[in-house]
């Protein structure tokens, strides 16, 4: 750490290494602009306005075979990466979480099942967890002729998941604004709730309330507007289904798979963080009179989140790049789209895995970014 | 009078009734008692996870264990689809080991897993005699040795062996080890220059690093396989093994540049100044002083990290290479395997295989734990 070189080496050596990263560019570019001239590839991004001329089963736009582009066929995976990323966060985030506060219970069963589960998954490569839901669990669900019926009109079989698709009628738009409101309201509510016992001490419950202002407006919104939405549900054709929202097998083995394996690491990393706040500290909200409740609340929950967040979201940063795994199973994602039909199809290698890449890389910066915020926000003040 | 100071008496004239005895505190029923039925909540967890167990296990162990085919071939596999096929296993096990490496040349297959196994036992063990000379071994004899071992040298009457041929746990091992062997110097090398004072030298160094853990190991992968190729002159091109090899050894020396990285700031400042103040150079003092406290210190990081990469090895499958999962899944697709006993078979040897390699690297990485914190806490 305390260097204290010679200035003069301390050139050399910079200049020597600047030179050497230098000519190997250089060199990387001579040769890369023969061996594509060799192999009659275009260069540059030209392709991107081109036209794709491939399908993707599953396209979250607007998206065609005969006249989208090589940039739209971007959009549709990048759109699918990020669904089946935020899909996978908020599975294995709430699965995490349950794991990891199981590790910590009283109850020795509960322990031990929590505990062999983060073993047996952390020590099995995602991949092979893939291959397996997807070829050894999906695949073999029954012919779309003999579906699973399941209870609110799904159909499950190995072409995927059928869901009724809610339509919605033009009084829906009432429903949502109730809901928007009864959210306000409960934020305001809390609100005044701690400024009153930051002031009084007294404490209010604002749980009940905050939950009839989300769940009861919306609720009466939808009964005066005459329940206003409608199911179409999926429908048995001889070898398809028509209708509702289909959930590819694909999509629905990335997401569980993520979902299972992230959340063996997020459930060490909740543990972790609880584990963090020293027993003093609810021993002493106890003598404070505080009741259990309160000092997981307010004491307990607070200081293990400041411990939990920073690891939390580098897994759920590898969850995203760990959705790239989509490639082995065809799901169509950023790097399925692109870095490999599309590459396959243009030849144009360099560019294209420049995009992919910068894609990663922009997600990965910005949300360091946004933690070392976090991580400046709830610091420790020392004084 | 008598009569009235007998009924008013302050001393308790008849023992006082036995309490209850109190409830069992040990042995069995008390340990249940504690840990499974210590209240209404806890109680329901437990029959809870009790349902779950007997819910779960029952199914597996009749598909693994009681309904499985054990001997036999395809035929009686597809006779009994309800239970797991473990011929599949014996019958492939040599592919799954050594993928089409020529069967008169396997012997060097099985001498290099030995030599590795015993450069690993020597470098791990930490009552191992001279361990210096171990890493020696295992950082520069040991990788000479494997090439020539597995690649062949016609000068030494060894024949050549293309990679295409190479194949299974042979690959796996190959790329995982390939890893570890490169990723920790060049991630020592990489901590330093991040750490340097020197600008250029640190900026290099962080955007190398912060570029490879920004992006997916697949894309790293895809880069080593189609760019690669294309940065060299044509008849440089190397190999599709060659090519993963460099993708997974600058991946894997990124992600241990932080883990050393995390080492050496553990050491504390006195170190360095003491070193200093000594009169040693820069390379002396990092070597004599720093590096074996911080590589000490962050030894179970270390290995964590090689349990990352071991795992990490299966996706050179999605470049084309044969690793021990990409046999599974060829051998699980031969037509005359083709019962779905078979898939379910070859993941579950395939899992174990991955989690006694993977589990054994963290059960020597918690051990190494607890003896360093008995060592700092003397």
């Amino acid at each position: 750490m305390p260097r204290r070189a010679p200035r003069l080496g301390a050139v050399a050596l910079q200049a020597a290494l600047l030179f050497v990263v230098v000519v190997l560019a250089y060199g990387a570019f001579v040769n890369a602009a023969q061996n594509l001239a060799r192999a009659h590839v275009a260069s540059g991004f030209g392709f991107w306005n081109n036209t794709a001329g491939f399908d993707i089963s599953q396209t979250l736009i607007a998206y065609s075979a005969s006249t989208s582009s090589f940039g739209r066929a971007f959009w549709v995976g990048l759109l699918n990466t990020l669904l089946v990323a935020a899909i996978g966060i908020v599975l294995a985030t709430a699965l995490g979480f349950i794991v990891g506060l199981a590790q910590l219970s009283r109850n020795w069963l509960v322990a031990r099942l929590a505990a062999g589960y983060v073993e047996l998954i952390r020590n099995v490569p995602l991949l092979l967890q893939l291959l397996f839901l997807y070829n050894a669990v999906l695949k073999s669900l029954p012919a779309v002729r003999d579906s699973i019926a399941l209870p609110g009109g799904a159909l499950l079989n190995s072409r995927g998941l059928f869901l009724p698709r809610p339509e919605f009628a033009p009084g829906f738009a009432a429903v949502a604004a109730a809901l928007l409101v009864g959210i306000a309201g409960a934020i305001l509510l809390r609100r005044w709730a701690r400024r009153r016992q930051e002031r009084t001490g007294d404490e209010i419950h604002v749980l009940w309330g905050a939950l009839a202002l989300i769940g009861g407006l919306p609720l009466a919104a939808f009964v005066l507007a005459g329940f206003p939405v409608a199911f179409s549900f999926p429908e048995l054709g001889r070898f398809n289904v028509r209708g509702g929202i289909e959930i590819l097998p694909e999509f629905a083995a990335l997401a569980l798979a993520l979902a299972v394996y992230t959340a063996a690491f997020i459930a060490e990393v909740v543990r972790a963080g609880v584990l963090s706040v020293s027993a003093g500290q609810t021993e002493a909200a106890h003598a404070l009179g505080l009741r259990p409740g309160a000092t997981l609340r307010l004491v307990v929950v607070p200081q293990a989140m400041r411990v939990i967040v920073p690891p939390l979201t580098s897994q759920y940063l590898n969850l995203t790049k760990n959705s790239s795994l989509a490639v082995a199973i065809g799901y169509p994602d950023l790097v399925q789209v692109f870095a490999g039909t599309v590459l396959n199809i243009t030849g144009q290698a360099v560019e294209v895995i420049a995009i992919t890449m910068a894609v990663y890389l922009s997600i990965s910066l910005f949300t360091s970014f946004v933690m070392n915020l976090y991580a400046r926000a709830v610091a420790v003040v020392e004084r | 009078m008598t009569a009235g100071a007998q009924s008013l008496s302050y001393l308790r004239q008849a023992p006082a009734p036995p309490l209850p005895p109190p409830a069992e505190r040990a042995g069995v029923i008390g340990w249940l008692r504690a840990n499974l039925f210590s209240g209404a909540a806890n109680t329901t967890l437990t029959l809870i996870c009790i349902a779950f167990i007997a819910w779960a296990v029952p199914p597996l162990l009749r598909f693994y264990l009681f309904d499985a085919v054990w001997s036999g071939g395809d035929r009686a596999c597809q006779a009994s689809p309800a239970g797991a096929c473990w011929p599949f296993v014996r019958v492939w096990l040599s592919y799954f080991v050594y993928g089409f490496y020529p069967s008169a040349e396997r012997w060097r297959v099985d001498l290099f897993f030995l030599a590795l196994a015993f450069g690993i036992v020597w470098l791990l063990r930490l009552s191992a005699p001279r361990r210096d000379l171990a890493a020696l071994y295992f950082f520069v004899l040991l990788p000479i040795l494997s090439f020539v071992l597995l690649h062949g040298a016609p000068a030494l009457g060894l024949a050549v062996v293309p990679t295409a041929l190479w194949g299974g746990v042979l690959v796996t091992v190959v790329v995982a080890t390939v890893g570890m062997v490169f990723s920790l110097p060049l991630g020592i090398l990489l901590a330093l220059a991040r750490r340097s004072e020197l600008p250029v030298v640190r900026a290099a160094a962080v955007g190398f690093i912060e570029f490879v853990r920004g992006v997916p190991l697949i894309t790293v992968l895809f880069m080593a396989s189609v760019m690669l190729p294309l940065f060299v002159p044509e008849r440089l091109a190397p190999d599709k093994l060659l090519r993963a090899l460099i993708g997974v050894a600058m991946f894997a020396s990124a992600y241990m540049a932080e883990v050393v990285r995390g080492g050496l700031a553990a050491v504390p400042r006195g170190q360095y100044e003491a070193a200093r103040a000594l009169g040693l150079t820069y390379w002396r003092m990092m070597g004599l002083v720093i590096l074996p406290q911080a590589l000490r210190a962050t030894l179970p990081n270390i290995v964590n990290t090689f349990i990352g990469l071991f795992k990490d090895t299966t996706l050179v499958f999605i470049v084309g290479l044969f690793d021990f999962l990409r046999t599974v899944e060829a051998a699980r697709n031969d037509p005359n395997w083709a019962a779905p006993s078979t898939g379910l078979t070859g993941y579950a040897f395939a899992a174990l295989f991955y989690f006694v390699c993977c589990y054994g690297m963290s059960r020597y990485a918690g051990t190494v734990e607890t003896r360093l914190s008995r060592a700092g806490r003397r």
